[in-house]
């Protein structure tokens, strides 16, 4: 088997809120989350807001470094790096953002902020960064009359496709894209779902994929893992997560998701209440406030995760009894 | 035969861009609402589905908006000759509006007694005493835990699923007979999605209240509505029953739209897509305004704009579409 391109272990962030009377408080934002990403492959980060999908991806770029535990990037713990140490490393691990018209500066060109990674990154003189600029234009879908333009000029699908070009610039191994097509419509959703795909075949690109709509990433992911409240609660192949989700949180999520087909009528679970506070987490099973098999031992004992085999991971007390399989060994 | 509530004819709405220069954001817009029932409203972003709903509310007072032509008749009246006045005992009272982001909708500066007390008052002559516990009674039939606590909350202590609640118990404490969910929710997670359209189908079961759902999601078209109108480009493109929408879309963007939704457990990985992107307002395409996005465009798509016509034996199902009825020309064309 080989290396995996990204490897987090235990991972911990927790940030301060309100230095008041009351004393420091802290919001526990990411929580003992452990999991390894594999070269090529497109994994998955699922969770409603606040889970700390995106905390994730920006402890694996540096953006932030974790309080506790590790992050490996191609074998080397980047979480204790400086920022100049971590520099050469950022063009192989590249970010699309979710909101394309505000991760853009609408003073710039659009050709000189994709060819801005190029400038430093790479040695190319001025004319070889435009050729390499309308290369990626033409890539993405757009042509070279394009790059004379500047952001308010375009619809966000398409400045979604400049970040992507941004992104793919200077030949980067992974790419963390934090919920890449939620602000656009639809049919528009579909065309840079496609164009990810096909430069991931192209370039062999990995990806790290956050989002919230399980339907999209059912579509795009080869491995999901699903959070709450900070930690990881299930982590599988698309296949069996789908088709056989363990955990109930998992289930309850995957039941709510409308489907777009009137003749399906399944059964809801729905979910008591709201997501608690990360600043108040509740003791023992993160999720027993909500979960409607809770018991004594889930209020007191945070679970262990399970191993099912086959990469599948569930954090659950009862998965055994929700899979109907035995577990091959507790992490 | 159900009852009839609103009647919507012929409905345009422009936007004052310029001196002279305007932009018509919904361009004649014809449907109906019967009572006790909810009627999907869908398209993406800019298709004019949400200014249809300011334009029933009339809530365009000192904007650059106004209702151009057509008429919108409510239970026998016509919203658009009300004086503001006469407009302002029917909104809120008789319809009711949801927005979507319930953050934004509250005043932040206010307590929610204060602000569900304020609407019962406004259109009911009752004490402020009576008004506070009307408002306790709508905040526990809406799934509020605990609504004495929630009434002296401020909107900042509740969360988004929680504001949403009391945005609802606002709009149905004057027991409307219409209630217009512009995008309801869209701002929310989807367990806490789940449970509002829950708290909505059963508002209408219990009231029978008609709602009027204004989304961009199919999957909650799917689940909740009985018929929908397909939008775009300010204009009405496909009217159906669900069922038949869903089944057989007739008008290629229906087609396209369906398609392009990803659906949960179909194991795809590659969508269709919608070549292109949605028409300008100000620089329409003439014509059928999705012919540069249509497969199937001929030249007399280019130059006329096709009709809202029924579709022979379908139940008043409509299309906007040239080529419908000629499917050799469609199939000649693919």
């Amino acid at each position: 088997m080989s290396q995996p391109i990204v490897s987090v272990n235990h991972a911990v962030k927790t940030f301060v809120v309100n230095k008041g009377l009351g004393g420091k408080k802290y919001v526990h934002a990411v929580n003992d989350v452990s999991f390894d990403i594999m070269p090529g492959e497109t994994f998955s980060l699922v969770g409603e807001s606040g889970c700390g999908k995106s905390t994730t991806g920006r402890l694996i770029n540096h953006l932030i470094v974790p309080d506790s535990g590790e992050v490996y990037y191609n074998g080397q713990d980047i979480s204790k790096l400086s920022e100049k140490q971590m520099r050469p490393l950022r063009a192989e691990i590249q970010m699309i953002f979710q909101d394309p018209y505000g991760s853009l500066n609408p003073r710039i060109k659009i050709q000189d902020q994709i060819g801005e990674p190029l400038l430093l990154h790479t040695d190319m003189d001025p004319a070889a960064r435009l050729k390499r600029v309308h290369e990626l234009l033409r890539l993405v879908g757009l042509g070279p009359s394009h790059g004379e333009r500047y952001p308010h000029e375009f619809s966000g699908g398409q400045l979604q496709r400049v970040g992507i070009a941004r992104a793919i610039s200077v030949n980067p191994k992974i790419i963390i894209a934090d919920e890449p097509v939620s602000a656009l419509d639809v049919s528009i959703q579909a065309q840079v779902l496609n164009l990810m795909k096909k430069l991931q075949e192209q370039m062999n690109l990995t990806y790290l994929f956050i989002s919230h709509d399980l339907s999209v990433v059912e579509m795009i992911s080869d491995r999901i893992a699903v959070m709450y409240l900070g930690s990881i609660v299930e982590i599988a192949d698309k296949r069996d997560l789908y088709a056989m989700p363990v955990h109930p949180y998992t289930q309850a999520l995957l039941s709510a998701v409308p489907i777009p087909d009137p003749t399906v009528h399944k059964e809801r679970i729905l979910l008591e209440g709201d997501i608690p506070s990360p600043v108040n987490p509740p003791s023992g099973c993160l999720f027993h406030t909500r979960c409607a098999h809770c018991t004594e031992l889930c209020k007191q004992q945070v679970p262990p995760m399970k191993d099912f085999g086959g990469g599948h991971q569930v954090k659950c007390h009862y998965a055994e009894k929700f899979s109907g399989k035995s577990a091959e060994k507790t992490l | 035969m159900a009852e009839r509530l609103l009647d919507v004819t012929g409905l345009t709405t422009t936007f004052r861009t310029g001196k002279k220069t305007s932009v018509t954001a919904v361009n004649n817009v014809t449907f109906s609402l019967d009572r006790g029932e909810i009627l999907g409203l869908v398209g993406e972003s800019g298709c004019g589905k949400s200014v249809t709903s300011l334009s029933i509310m009339g809530l365009f007072e000192d904007t650059a908006g106004k209702v151009a032509s057509g008429s919108i008749v409510f239970d026998g009246e016509d919203l658009t000759k009300l004086t503001t006045k006469q407009m302002r005992s029917i909104r809120g009272k008789r319809i009711s509006m949801i927005f979507q982001n319930p953050m934004s909708s509250l005043n932040s500066c206010m307590r929610v007694e204060a602000q569900l007390i304020e609407a019962i008052r406004l259109h009911n002559d009752v004490s402020k005493s009576e008004a506070r516990q009307r408002a306790s009674k709508m905040l526990s039939a809406v799934g509020i835990p605990d609504p004495e606590q929630t009434l002296r909350s401020y909107p900042h202590q509740l969360s988004g699923g929680m504001s949403q609640r009391v945005m609802i118990a606002m709009a149905l404490c004057c027991e409307p007979e219409m209630m217009i969910a512009d995008e309801p929710t869209t701002a929310l997670d989807v367990t806490i999605q789940a449970q509002i359209l829950e708290l909505m189908k059963d508002i209408r079961s219990r009231n029978n209240t008609s709602i009027l759902l204004i989304t961009h999601d199919l999957g909650v078209v799917a689940e909740m509505c009985s018929r929908a109108l397909v939008m775009y480009a300010g204009r009405i493109v496909e009217e159906a029953s669900v069922e038949e929408l869903f089944a057989s879309p007739i008008h290629p963007y229906t087609v396209g739209l369906i398609a392009s939704v990803p659906k949960l457990g179909s194991g795809v990985t590659s969508l269709p897509s919608i070549p292109g992107s949605v028409p300008d307002l100000s620089a329409m395409p003439q014509g059928c305004k999705f012919a540069p996005r249509c497969k199937y465009a001929q030249a007399v798509c280019r130059q006329t704009e096709p009709e809202l016509a029924p579709v022979p034996g379908g139940n008043g199902r409509k299309c906007r579409c040239h080529l419908f009825g000629k499917e050799e020309g469609k199939e000649a064309q693919a």
